[in-house]
């Protein structure tokens, strides 16, 4: 079974159609890239797939394992084992990350069956998570996301994923605002947590990233629809060659070999 | 001039000057009986209190006088526009009794939050020395019952108590200097780091209808003191008790104050307070109000800085839900130069709950390089809930500083969004935020029982839905 099975999606906002009949496939174990230029609707699927409200889908389905995701609440899409993390994470003031993250992780594990974790596994948890993101333990007392710099907000996107562990993660231009150094660390803490039962979707305008995170697929995203897949070579003649000369080209009907 | 209460009422204006009854159905007839200024003034001076020092009895006189001018403020006032005070005038007011049976120190266990500070305890505005822990004698700090002090003739007494808070605009805070019975008197010497918090407690115990304590509190922070003082209100009964205090407040040259105010009465009484405070040169004054209880609670909260260089933070928080009404008028008069002032409230309304907050800024003529800021953000939780809130600047000179800014919303949908995310449930994720929010302002108290006390209490008033 498919973990991710995008079939015609079609999707907008206030009546303005952005996403244009794609299709997408994810198995277990894959990670796929979107690439593509602004405004081609990358981050409007990232935001579909999470659950946000503001999108109206007008056609096609997304199965998540199966389910129909698109039927789901953000909360029950989470619990099931979907992660978005955020191009832009929120600031809440007066929120406590750590009480947030163990709040929501007791929420995903009472979902999938599990015990509630104890505040002192919870912590050895965090302790051992946050090493891989080499993220500063103390911001984790702090309100979420309040005075943490933009790389540390992604790392900290990361290290929320690699707490919760879900089973498809979609990184929304995790790379934007890092420098090599943090790109790199993030980048080791999401192969550090592949397994052959999860799945990553990678959205980015760069290759860049895709040297550290080596997908298997890589998409273009152009207008709302899929107009190229190919394997991880795709991304070096995009690098090359930007993205116009495949606007010339005929979409490809199809959805990864 | 005569000189006791009871014949001083002779001496107030006639009756057909003060002004009517203000509640009637609309057509004339009237369902409840509420009381004019006249009944209030004859049914409080009835075993009314000890007058005092011949000084203090005549600016009792006084007040009588203004109190009957005055009358009660009704929504035709502009300062009470938004706040009708019919709750109040529907009691059957009476000076509450000194209470019944003595409270035991477990039954006062959990109004003192486990503060570690010295302690003036007040049932239904009597003073309970066994219930109290004063400082010794002598020492940096003087601090005991007012009623006390003005018997030891203390000189500051005079100087300063009723000359703080102006009888001549608000009517409650007349009838307070007319008929209050006691309250607590603070005095940190000059140049005296103050370590312990001081922690006025103000119980109510009376079963009776229209119980009224008129609490009346003078704090005096000596040239270059620093001190802590906690104000809390709560109630032991379900009464519609009737709370009408008044607290002073001087704070002398370089003198550092924080005052902490929290009003967490039954929902059925009524609450009036009033903190007036003079700033001295270069002074820092800290207010946090708290008023998370009663049916009716209306905060008057005012500083006048009287020279250079003074600075103060307003912070405030109110919970209101269901039928409550809470009304927080502040002022901040910029009356000299190089004063900064912070003002920062939230409120959170639920059920047909109706909030108000009136900040009043004056920049004198004079008051140059002033720094003046305030913000009140508002969180309205159902359809029926009401908030009037209202930034007042009046500025008179060129160089200075002033922001406002206030807000009505909903929650964040963002933060909202993103708290679900992550697996976290809609209700839970929104009981998250209002939490956040009002803590917001918890936060700014210094003392750590203190917030702990008010956290909980935000815990259980907005509890996880999982």
């Amino acid at each position: 079974m498919e973990l991710l099975d995008i079939r015609n999606l079609s999707a907008g906002v206030e009546g303005k159609p952005i996403l244009k009949n794609l299709s997408l496939s994810l198995k277990a174990g894959e990670v796929h890239a979107i690439m593509g230029p602004n405004g081609g609707g990358k981050s409007t699927l990232a935001q579909i797939l999470a659950g946000r409200s503001d999108y109206v889908v007008t056609a096609g389905s997304v199965l998540f394992l199966g389910a129909d995701l698109l039927a789901m609440k953000p909360e029950e899409r989470a619990r099931a084992g979907v992660f978005l993390a955020f191009q832009y994470p929120v600031e809440i003031p007066g929120v406590n990350s750590t009480y947030f993250l163990r709040a929501a992780l007791n929420e995903c594990r009472k979902a999938r069956g599990h015990a509630e974790l104890a505040p002192v596994e919870f912590l050895k948890l965090v302790k051992e998570r946050s090493k891989i993101l080499e993220l500063d333990p103390d911001l984790l007392n702090r309100p979420v996301n309040v005075g943490f710099s933009g790389g540390e907000k992604k790392r900290n996107e990361i290290f929320q994923m690699a707490v919760l562990e879900p089973k498809l993660a979609i990184l929304d231009e995790t790379d934007s605002g890092l420098d090599i150094d943090a790109l790199k660390t993030v980048a080791s803490g999401v192969n550090k947590l592949r397994r052959p039962d999860n799945a990553t979707l990678v959205i980015t305008h760069y290759q860049r990233l895709l040297d550290y995170i080596v997908p298997d697929f890589v998409h273009v995203l152009v207008d709302g629809r899929i107009v190229k897949s190919g394997g991880k070579e795709l991304a070096f003649s995009l690098e090359e060659r930007g993205y116009d000369w495949l606007l010339e080209e005929p979409a490809e009907a199809s959805v990864g070999p | 001039m005569t000189s006791t209460l009871d014949q001083s009422k002779e001496q107030a204006p006639p009756r057909a000057s003060w002004p009517a009854p203000p509640a009637s159905n609309g057509d004339g007839s009237q369902t409840h009986t509420a009381l004019s200024m006249a009944d209030a003034l004859a049914a409080l001076a009835k075993g009314g209190p000890d007058p005092g020092p011949a000084w203090l009895q005549q600016r009792r006189l006084a007040a009588i006088t203004h109190a009957a001018t005055l009358g009660f403020p009704t929504t035709q006032d502009e300062e009470w526009r938004f706040t009708r005070i019919t709750p109040i005038l529907h009691l059957p007011l009476h000076p509450a009794k000194a209470p019944a049976r003595r409270l035991t120190p477990e039954e006062i266990a959990p109004f003192t939050f486990g503060l570690d500070s010295h302690r003036l305890v007040f049932v239904d505005g009597h003073f309970c020395a066994e219930l109290s822990s004063l400082p010794a004698h002598g020492g940096d700090l003087q601090a005991g019952s007012l009623r006390a002090a003005l018997a030891g003739g203390a000189p500051e007494l005079e100087r300063h108590l009723t000359r703080c808070a102006s009888d001549q605009v608000n009517a409650f805070t007349a009838l307070n200097t007319a008929f209050f019975q006691d309250g607590a008197f603070v005095c940190a010497g000059a140049g005296k780091v103050i370590a312990q918090p001081v922690h006025l407690l103000f119980l109510a115990s009376a079963g009776e209808a229209g119980a009224t304590a008129h609490v009346r509190n003078l704090i005096l922070a000596g040239p270059g003191s620093e001190m802590k003082v906690l104000e809390t209100y709560a109630s032991l009964s379900d009464a519609q008790h009737f709370t009408n205090a008044v607290t002073e407040l001087v704070l002398g040259a370089q003198a550092s104050l924080d005052h902490c105010k929290i009003q967490e009465e039954g929902a059925r009484a009524c609450h009036v307070a009033a903190i007036h405070a003079q700033q001295g040169k270069s002074s820092r004054w800290t207010s946090h109000s708290i008023s998370t209880g009663a049916h009716l609670a209306r905060n008057q909260i005012q500083t006048l800085f009287q020279a250079e260089g003074g600075h103060c933070v307003l912070n405030g928080l109110y919970l209101a839900r269901g039928e409550q009404r809470v009304d927080h008028h502040t002022v901040v008069d910029h009356a000299q130069p190089h004063c900064e002032s912070h003002e920062f409230y939230h409120g959170v309304l639920s059920g047909r709950a109706h909030g108000v907050f009136n900040g009043k800024i004056f920049v004198r003529q004079d008051a140059q390089k002033t720094n003046a800021k305030q913000t009140n953000r508002n969180l309205l939780l159902s359809d029926e809930a009401v908030i009037d809130t209202k930034p007042q600047l009046e500025i008179f000179a060129d160089d200075v500083k002033c922001t406002h800014g206030a807000t009505v919303g909903q929650m964040d949908e963002e933060a909202l969004f993103y708290l679900r995310s992550r697996g976290l449930g809609l209700e839970r994720a929104r009981q998250i935020m209002i939490r956040a929010f009002a803590s917001d302002v918890v936060e700014r108290i210094p003392l750590q029982p203190v917030r702990a006390h008010l956290n909980h209490m935000l815990t259980e008033r907005f509890k996880d839905k999982e």
